[in-house]
């Protein structure tokens, strides 16, 4: 249902992939892999509408993505390289208006529980610029626990967390397959979870 | 959605309140500098005081558009704004709010008190404060423009000026003109009427003009 | 006979454009020194002494055309960064960027010859009236759109940034030719208007429509050849390129755009 089909990518005048086909189903993951520069990102991006492909198209439910307006963002989570978090925010205060601006409109409490779920119980109230890296990289996450986006794409997320944190989240995409959801996850790591489908784009070639 | 926008920018400009008190304390010595460079004589700084009052407001309204998008783009945080169903144009409309409400409210408040120094009369003081009320929001609109723009650019502040002053140019004339026509008796209206003008354009327009320039930004 | 349909598409690829500009160049370059032979002489010497202004008024046949030149060129570019935009044809874009220094140009040469006008006919170089202040303003928006170009080094990005800048400009242009005439007739109070164009004898108005076409001319000619050398620069990685222009194989290929 998510597919695409002859994809070019080119940045600064620079060809960083062509011909690049993929099609998901419902409950599909399909995990990126390649060298840095080979485009895993700018992938990501052209499925988020925030870069134009040189050339092909991707489709959602048969119709091309640039003719969806604003229902095809709603359905999209994207967690960047970048903790898209602001640094004098809380953890829970980030989460709230990561919510609040999408529409969602969760209380506190549950707010809260996703955090704990990600093992930030307890740190929830202190400006992020407090924490480690890890730790941040986790609040970051935190929108996938309160998220009920159909379209995951993570970007690298699994880099500066522990064991504990990527079974973590590995459970949490897990969860979001096991409902129907779609999951491009681009990671040096190797996934090690459950899917109806587990297709691999190698970008190197 | 635009509440929550505008609530976020609200709460992190109080936890960096001291960017805001800097905006403000240029304004404050831009404004001195001019009687220490031309001479304390009162008819004389009369006369310059429209053109110092506005072009400091001006400098210094330029200064804090470095702040609009610059943060969130460096920690992400803007991209995931072209991720939310409501329309960008929406969202640069509140964000510029905030910096309005933030920036550009003090100077205004801030600018009686200054005048003052000009020995300009209260009836005079009272268009300027009203000039700047009405004017801010414009300069801060029109600026979104160019910050958008020059988003991640090396030496990207003195491009900005580059890009936005000559467009805040009918602002500075109507914005002095009004202050101007106080001093020498006559009514103000005709300026002030000129400069709501500027407000609505900018309002409709600039917004649309900054989303478009955003999303060229982050590509 | 065999009709040919010529595709017309194809000469929107700035590496096929590349010869056709070319070959264009002589046609209007050619041309336009005859013109500016022509429309000199006839300033200099067919046109009239003014009964006001002596010679000195001379200095219009280069001054009007500079200056109408520097506005009717903003507009094209502005036009093409636009058409750039909306089509993402990067021609269209090279085009706006090749079109910015001439135009800035003739801007700058409007100023000067302003100047040395105002001069012996005002006694001042430089007389804030809304003409020129407005001139004034609008090479600050060809700076800003050259500037902004130049600090972007992604070309598309910079392509398109400078169209809703220019954008941006083109609507503004009403907006701050009024607010300055407004401004000048605050603060003028009762005066003459400055740099007056004297009235137009018929040998007057030739020179100037020679000048005029003379300056349109060598605008193209440039203007050609100047976006010769941004497709150059921007294309050169492209191994299309190599293939229509033979004799560029000899540059060495720097594949840096």
């Amino acid at each position: 249902m998510l597919e695409a089909s002859n994809l070019e990518c080119v940045r600064g005048e620079r060809l960083i992939f062509r011909n690049l086909n993929f099609a998901l189903q419902p409950g599909g993951l399909l995990q990126l892999s390649g060298p840095n520069g080979s485009g895993k990102t700018s992938l990501l991006r052209i499925i988020c509408r925030l870069l134009a492909p040189a050339h092909g198209e991707i489709r959602w439910r048969g119709e091309n993505i640039d003719s969806l307006d604003e229902e095809y963002s709603m359905l999209l989570t994207y967690v960047g390289h970048k903790a898209a978090l602001k640094d004098e925010l809380s953890a829970l205060e980030n989460l709230r208006i990561t919510n609040g601006l999408c529409g969602a409109t969760s209380d506190a409490k549950t707010l809260g529980s996703a955090l704990e779920q990600l093992g930030l119980g307890g740190l929830e109230d202190l400006p992020v610029r407090l924490l480690s890296e890890g730790q941040r990289r986790r609040a970051a996450l935190a929108v996938l626990a309160v998220s009920n986006t159909k379209v995951w794409l993570l970007d690298e997320v699994l880099a500066s967390l522990d064991r504990k944190a990527v079974d973590l989240v590995q459970n949490l995409i897990e969860a979001h397959l096991d409902k129907g959801g779609f999951a491009i996850v681009s990671t040096h790591q190797d996934l090690t979870l459950s899917a109806s489908s587990f297709q691999r784009l190698d970008l190197a070639s | 959605m635009f509440g929550w926008m505008l609530r976020r920018d609200l709460m992190l400009a109080w936890r960096r309140r001291s960017d805001v008190l800097s905006t403000l304390f240029f304004f404050v010595i831009v404004v001195s500098l001019f009687p220490l460079g031309v001479g304390p004589e009162t008819q004389l700084l009369k006369l310059i005081a429209p053109g110092v009052l506005w072009v400091a407001a001006l400098l210094a309204s330029m200064l804090s558009l470095g702040r609009l998008f610059a943060n969130d783009h460096q920690d992400g945080t803007l991209e995931q704004m072209f991720l939310t169903p409501q329309p960008l144009y929406l969202i640069v409309l509140a964000k510029v709010f905030a910096l309005w409400l933030v920036s550009g409210v003090p100077l205004t408040l801030m600018s009686p008190v200054l005048g003052l120094q000009f020995g300009l009369s209260p009836g005079t003081l009272l268009i300027l404060l009203v000039s700047l009320f009405i004017g801010t929001p414009v300069l801060a609109l029109i600026g979104s423009i160019g910050a958008a723009l020059t988003l991640g650019l090396r030496g990207s502040g003195v491009l900005l000026a580059l890009l936005v002053l000559p467009l805040y140019i009918p602002v500075l004339i109507f914005g002095a003109s009004a202050v101007d026509a106080s001093i020498a008796g006559i009514s103000a209206q005709a300026n002030l009427l000129l400069l709501t003008a500027l407000l609505v354009l900018a309002t409709f327009f600039s917004p649309w003009a900054t989303a478009a320039a955003l999303r060229i930004s982050v590509e | 006979m065999r009709s040919s349909k010529v595709n017309w598409y194809k000469y929107a690829s700035p590496v096929n454009f590349y010869p056709v500009a070319g070959r264009l160049i002589p046609w209007f370059a050619v041309p336009a020194a005859t013109l500016f032979i022509l429309g000199l002489y006839q300033s200099f010497f067919v046109a009239p002494t003014d009964f006001q202004q002596g010679e000195v008024y001379r200095i219009i046949f280069i001054h009007v055309p500079a200056a109408w030149m520097g506005m009717f060129l903003y507009l094209l570019l502005a036009f093409y960064a636009g058409i750039g935009w909306a089509f993402n044809a990067r021609l269209s874009s090279m085009m706006a960027s090749s079109l910015a220094p001439t135009g800035a140009m003739f801007t700058f040469l409007s100023l000067v010859t302003g100047a040395l006008w105002g001069k012996p006919t005002w006694g001042t170089y430089w007389a804030w009236d809304a003409r020129m202040t407005s001139t004034l303003i609008l090479m600050f928006l060809y700076i800003g759109f050259i500037s902004l170009q130049a600090a972007i080094d992604d070309r598309r990005r910079a392509d398109r940034a400078g169209a809703v800048l220019a954008l941006v400009g083109v609507i503004n242009i009403p907006i701050i030719y009024f607010s300055v005439q407004w401004w000048n007739t605050l603060h003028q109070g009762a005066t003459i208007r400055l740099l007056n164009k004297p009235t137009m004898a018929a040998p007057m108005l030739r020179a100037m429509f020679i000048m005029l076409a003379a300056c349109w001319l060598y605008s193209i000619a440039v203007v050609l050849y100047r976006l010769r050398c941004i497709i150059l620069e921007r294309e050169l990685g492209t191994a299309r390129v190599a293939a229509a222009n033979p004799q560029l194989a000899q540059l060495p290929q720097k594949g840096v755009i």
